[in-house]
């Protein structure tokens, strides 16, 4: 197979990921940034799980989506559909800091009058699709790779995963289809914090043997630290991991991560960061 | 109907390369021809209509026009909140086909009834609904399904009105077609239960009552102007549908009527009342059962003049 853009970037030497690394690190503390200060204006929530994928959506838009600010609707592009749709926040900072929208439209965020609500929309551009109930995102995300293995097109179809939303028995119909069609332009990326509405996933609702699930059903998993932005990068330049399937990255990730308080409570699911306790996040990220 | 459906698909395939054929691992005996022509168009995505809708939300967001097709409630109700969000809320090019309209599917059971789909599918934004009374307005709406853009709902009945279009008729999508004059009383039918209202007007005559017969085979849009028109020239007008009255035709009738701030003579819903059908027997046994049948329609419809006679007297 012919190796895409990014592996020809990557095998020209280190160097240039050490210096996408730095980028991505960077774009990462403004998501975490800008997010704080949306949720903290708007009253919003969903603070923890926007940290978990921080460092995801910034190595997805530092370098390894192929999209273009200027042409959203570009054919070409790569999609990407946020099926964890309480993120929004999370990937409207991206977005605007990849110059979609202007970084003033964040201020909006949850006001009257706004495109930006909290579950990710779909007026906006660069966005794909507004989600929010859970469990839609990777049957849209497929539809959209089976649509490109029709027109052999070049492109990719990313989707981003809560781990409480495989819960969801859609996600697994939508898992069975991709596996049976063998559609390697799909890769879920779930981001695995282990936390969920009321607690921790091995409690409420058993996923593990997680991996072994995906591959139970026709995937190429690869689990990863979702944190480790070398690690991401390195991971996101070899799908797909097998030519005739989809992959699957389980990135494991602390809920919250970033923000010491934050970190691995499901109260920072629900919370919005006020007062002592938003000064210190924005302390904290400020040296990080 | 179905096979009306599926002919017009099948005819209208080559002509329209985007257009694909999605099924929840039904239609037996009807499908394999449109599958062995056309592979490329279409697609079993297995038992799985949850997936099925998001799947085609994705395909038409990438231009395709997506057909989904299934069993009574399995496209609709089991993924409604799929047709709603991926669906409806992206305006997405999906048609969905439901075979087994009402009580089509008789004997098998209460979870193959379709008898609350229209009320639920009308009330989405963004959403077209077809319920047609005939094989020809069936395979019509389908033609016009395949060109037109956006998500809309195609509810195919078993029963079929026995008619014929006019010499030189013309389906227009969004308008009531009446398929017979009169003005003692408007029937209004939805779906194949179009046969009983002509037959039940057949009865009518012979009491000397001359009914005009509606076939309102587009619900969304209502075409409020000939219902309007109905309200005012006849003695008034009863809804005819095999579903339950909350919501469906009757519910969307008087809806539109009273927002014109026009009340006809009398007004009357037949269908099912807050009814789950536990019965078991064919669709026109369970249509004798629930007053559906076009004896049953006809007395009722007799009763009500009666009525509004004897009230203005």
């Amino acid at each position: 197979m012919m190796a895409t853009e990014r592996e020809m970037e990557f095998a020209a030497g280190l160097v240039n990921l050490a210096a996408a690394t730095a980028d991505t690190r960077d774009l990462a503390k403004k998501i975490r940034q800008h997010a704080l200060r949306m949720t903290n204006a708007g009253g919003g929530s969903h603070i923890g799980a926007i940290y978990s994928c921080a460092d995801l959506l910034a190595v997805l838009y530092g370098g390894t989506l192929r999209v273009e600010p200027a042409a959203p609707q570009s054919p070409t592009r790569d999609r990407f559909v946020l099926s964890k749709g309480h993120a929004g926040a999370g990937l409207y900072a991206a977005l605007a800091e990849r110059g979609f929208f202007s970084l003033d439209k964040l201020a909006t965020h949850y006001q009257d009058g706004s495109e930006l609500c909290g579950h990710v929309s779909h007026e906006l551009p660069g966005i794909e699709v507004s989600t929010g109930a859970l469990g839609h995102g990777l049957s849209i995300a497929t539809g959209m790779a089976y649509s490109g293995k029709l027109k052999s097109a070049a492109h990719r179809v990313f989707c981003m995963l809560s781990d409480g939303e495989c819960d969801e028995g859609s996600i697994w119909e939508a898992a069975l289809f991709a596996g049976h069609h063998g559609l390697s332009n799909l890769i879920a990326i779930v981001d695995f914090n282990q936390l969920q509405g009321l607690g921790r996933t091995s409690d409420i609702l058993r996923l593990d043997p997680f991996a072994d699930k995906w591959k139970a059903f026709g995937w190429d998993v690869r689990e990863v630290d979702g944190h480790d932005h070398n690690l991401l990068q390195q991971t996101f330049a070899e799908v797909p991991f097998a030519s005739d399937k989809p992959s699957c990255v389980i990135a494991h990730t602390t809920k919250g991560k970033g923000v010491s308080f934050m970190e691995d409570t499901v109260l920072w699911h629900y919370r919005t960061p006020r007062g002592a306790e938003f000064e210190g996040a924005l302390a904290e990220l400020e040296v990080a | 109907m179905r096979d009306a459906v599926v002919r017009t698909l099948t005819e209208l395939a080559p002509q329209h390369p985007e257009m694909l054929f999605l099924t929840g691992d039904l239609g037996f005996g009807v499908v394999e021809k449109f599958a062995a022509r056309f592979p490329h168009q279409f697609l079993n995505v297995g038992v799985a209509e949850q997936n099925m809708s998001g799947l085609a939300a994705g395909l038409a967001l990438e231009g395709h026009s997506v057909f989904t097709y299934s069993i009574g409630n399995f496209p609709t109700l089991r993924c409604l909140e799929q047709i709603r969000n991926d669906i409806c809320y992206h305006d997405a090019n999906v048609k969905i086909i439901s075979v087994g309209g009402g009580m089509s599917y008789g004997p098998v059971g209460m979870s193959h009834h379709a008898t609350e789909d229209l009320a639920i599918l009308r009330s989405l934004p963004n959403m077209t609904v077809f319920s047609p009374g005939d094989l020809w307005e069936a395979a019509e709406a389908a033609r016009y399904l395949v060109k037109q853009k956006g998500p809309a709902y195609l509810r195919l009945d078993k029963s079929a009105a026995k008619l014929n279009p006019r010499e030189g008729e013309a389906f227009i999508p969004g308008k009531i077609r009446t398929v017979q004059e009169g003005l003692d009383v408007t029937l209004a039918a939805t779906g194949g239960i179009l046969g009983e209202a002509l037959r039940a007007a057949e009865i009518l005559a012979g009491q000397g009552i001359r009914s005009r017969v509606l076939s309102v085979h587009t619900l969304k849009p209502l075409d409020t102007a000939t219902l309007i028109t109905a309200a005012k020239e006849t003695g008034g007008i009863v809804s005819i549908e095999e579903h339950n009255v909350d919501g469906g035709l009757g519910g969307a009738i008087a809806e539109s009527l009273m927002e014109c701030g026009v009340v006809p003579r009398f007004f009357s819903r037949i269908g099912l009342r807050n009814t789950f059908s536990s019965v078991v027997g064919s669709q026109q046994y369970l249509r004798n059962v629930y007053g559906l049948d076009a004896e049953a329609i006809a007395r009722a419809v007799s009763a009500k003049l009666v009525r509004a006679v004897s009230s203005v007297a």
